[in-house]
């Protein structure tokens, strides 16, 4: 690199796929740039431990591709630091001359419908960061003594959560599912689980893999109307002229789980399409006691896509408990333009920018969920991070960076160490994860979690593991 | 995958004319931007759009074609896509009805415009990034 400085010290806010993936790219593309990540929690890793669904490990086998870009010594894990509470873009500029935001998309959409804000009413997200063990929701309390639940949306998310509803204490145990969610949903009342899909079959967000799970749970009958599973002219049109044999493999499975008998099961798990819900309706003392749902038809745009309409029918489900999985958006970061109409951080091609102007901002770029929206999958987050990284590698050879006046590793630890009480490092992520997976051992799974900051720090300081928090 | 989607990681700008601005203006603006449409609007409203493919076409036989109006030659039969319309349905459209352009529209706003390029390379991000996590998966020894 001829005017890019030596070496190039970036600070990568996050530590999921997205920010792993770039941190690999920087590291394999220049052979000295430094990479600091920053975790809010003490844990890395994102939504691939915090999201993915505990039942689903060979999904999370990706992070050994992560640890191993930790064994750089060119790159530190800086874990309990977080951005705008213990760091902020001032103190960063002193000592990096760029700094990456890959924080994800962290908040839920809302449906917008009357009722929404009753007890008993969820973003799917907080029960998923709830069971999957994120310290910030250890001590949420979801009411499951209701025998029915009902989880709008059918992506991935809502399905994980329908299968975590559905599953028997035993096969939960068996994952590395949060403890405390595990003793919760062993004394679960649900037995019938109701996901609303708004459009029909063919625009189902989950795949077939996803489907044939569900169908293949032990003590679930999965429940569909065949008159629902059927396709109206407007989607078997669509699905003709796609010739998409993805697509057609999953409908023809939903219209063959359809005709299934129920084998009595102890549970039910149903699955709905052409249904929203119109409003959440009060028990009489502020929590959710059913759901009214608006029956649907698709109408055709000009541009070919399919959406709702309400045909007026509407019907009500009895169920004390909802989720709503709708969609995600980012958060806002301190300092950081962002574009509120997309929920993204503003960007060119991973180059911040002001939303209005386009003008670009010198030294911050963005990957993943928070650069481009909640799309894809892990993986998609590779070519997202490559992207990004390009741009920072290149405007580092053209000298377009921040102007730390401290480029130091030295400077940059006694900064982080002076703005946060105790920094947790990657060698300290790896003694957590060795506790896990040792007391997973014992409990026959795959790990048992820390559920709270404040155990991880205690075990940290040889207080204690992750068995009894 | 929806258009919304595609937005997020293009940004709501739109490079858009008048319709009394002539074809050399909209040729000079077309390469300023490197874009091949614009979004022809009159009163904020848009009521065409005039493509490089409207411009081509207009020169075959007609020698004052860089100073005729926008209005004269512009397409006014605007298809409109919605942030919520699902880019698979919208590409199918858009290919089998030969357009590559798509301005999208929010409770009447121009929030956006797309192009078949932006559609096809959605599409491909996300099945390269369904390949990256199954390769990923086997390389880390959790594949079957």
């Amino acid at each position: 690199m001829s005017g890019a400085p030596n070496p190039l010290r970036v600070a990568i806010i996050g530590a999921g796929p997205a920010a792993f993936y770039a941190a690999d790219h920087i590291l394999k593309q220049s052979s000295s740039a430094e990479v600091d990540m920053f975790d809010r929690l003490p844990t890395p890793f994102g939504l691939v431990r915090h999201g993915v669904a505990p039942d689903h490990q060979k999904i999370k086998s990706v992070v050994k591709g992560f640890a191993a870009v930790a064994t750089s010594p060119r790159f530190r894990f800086y874990g309990n630091v977080e951005f705008g509470r213990d760091v902020d873009l001032d103190g960063l500029a002193r000592h990096y001359h760029q700094v990456l935001f890959a924080t994800g998309a962290q908040t839920d959409r809302r449906m917008n419908i009357p009722g929404e804000d009753l007890a008993g009413s969820y973003p799917a997200t907080e029960f998923v960061a709830w069971y999957n063990g994120h310290p910030a929701y250890r001590d949420e309390a979801f009411d499951l003594q209701t025998p029915a639940a009902v989880v709008v949306g059918v992506g991935n998310v809502a399905i994980d959560v329908a299968r975590m509803l559905s599953l028997e204490e035993h096969e939960l145990a068996a994952t590395d599912m949060a403890r405390h969610a595990v003793a919760a949903l062993a004394r679960s009342q649900v037995r019938d689980v109701y996901v609303l899909g708004r459009r029909g079959p063919a625009q189902a967000a989950f795949t077939t893999p996803e489907l044939k799970e569900l169908s293949e749970l032990p003590n679930v009958d999965l429940v569909i109307d065949p008159a629902e599973a059927a396709l109206d002219a407007l989607s078997a049109a669509e699905l003709e002229r796609a010739n998409d044999p993805v697509l057609r493999r999953k409908v023809e499975l939903i219209q063959s789980l359809a005709t299934r008998p129920p084998a009595g099961r102890p549970r039910r798990l149903h699955l709905r399409f052409l249904v929203s819900p119109e409003a959440l309706i009060d028990d009489g003392h502020g929590r959710v006691a059913a759901v009214r749902l608006a029956r649907n038809e698709l109408v055709g745009s000009e541009t070919g896509s399919l959406s709702a309409k309400p045909t007026g029918a509407t019907e009500t489900i009895a169920a004390g408990i909802v989720f709503r999985s709708v969609g995600y958006r980012g958060v806002p970061l301190p300092g950081v333009p962002f574009d509120t109409r997309w929920g993204v951080v503003a960007n060119v091609a991973g180059r911040v920018c002001s939303p209005e102007t386009h003008e670009l901002v010198p030294g911050l770029y963005t990957a993943g969920w928070i650069k481009r929206g909640p799309s894809g999958v892990i993986g998609t987050n590779k070519a997202d991070a490559v992207e990004t990284v390009h741009a920072m590698l290149a405007d580092a050879e053209a000298g377009l960076t921040l102007d730390p006046a401290q480029p130091t590793a030295a400077a940059a630890d006694e900064y982080v160490c002076r703005c946060c009480a105790r920094p947790v490092s990657f060698a300290d992520w790896q003694r957590l994860d060795a506790l896990e997976v040792e007391a997973g051992a014992r409990a026959g799974c795959p790990r048992v979690k820390f559920a709270s900051v404040a155990t991880m720090l205690a075990a940290l300081a040889g207080e204690g593991g992750p068995a009894g928090n | 995958m929806k258009l919304e989607n595609v937005l997020a990681v293009k940004g709501s700008r739109i490079e858009t004319c008048a319709l009394t601005d002539t074809v050399r203006d909209v040729i000079a603006h077309l390469k300023a931007a490197n874009v091949g449409a614009l979004v022809v609007v009159d009163g904020g409203r848009p009521v065409g759009i005039i493509s490089e493919r409207d411009i081509a076409r207009a020169v075959d036989g007609e020698s004052n074609v860089p100073s005729l109006p926008v209005q004269s030659l512009m397409t006014r039969e605007v298809v409109f896509g919605a942030p919520g319309d699902d880019v698979a349905a919208v590409l199918d459209t858009m290919t089998a009805n030969h357009f590559r352009h798509l301005p999208v529209v929010l409770d009447g706003e121009l929030v956006g415009i797309v192009t078949t390029g932006d559609l096809v390379r959605a599409e491909l991000d996300t099945l390269r990034g369904h390949v990256v996590t199954l390769e990923d998966q086997v390389m880390a020894g959790g594949g079957e």
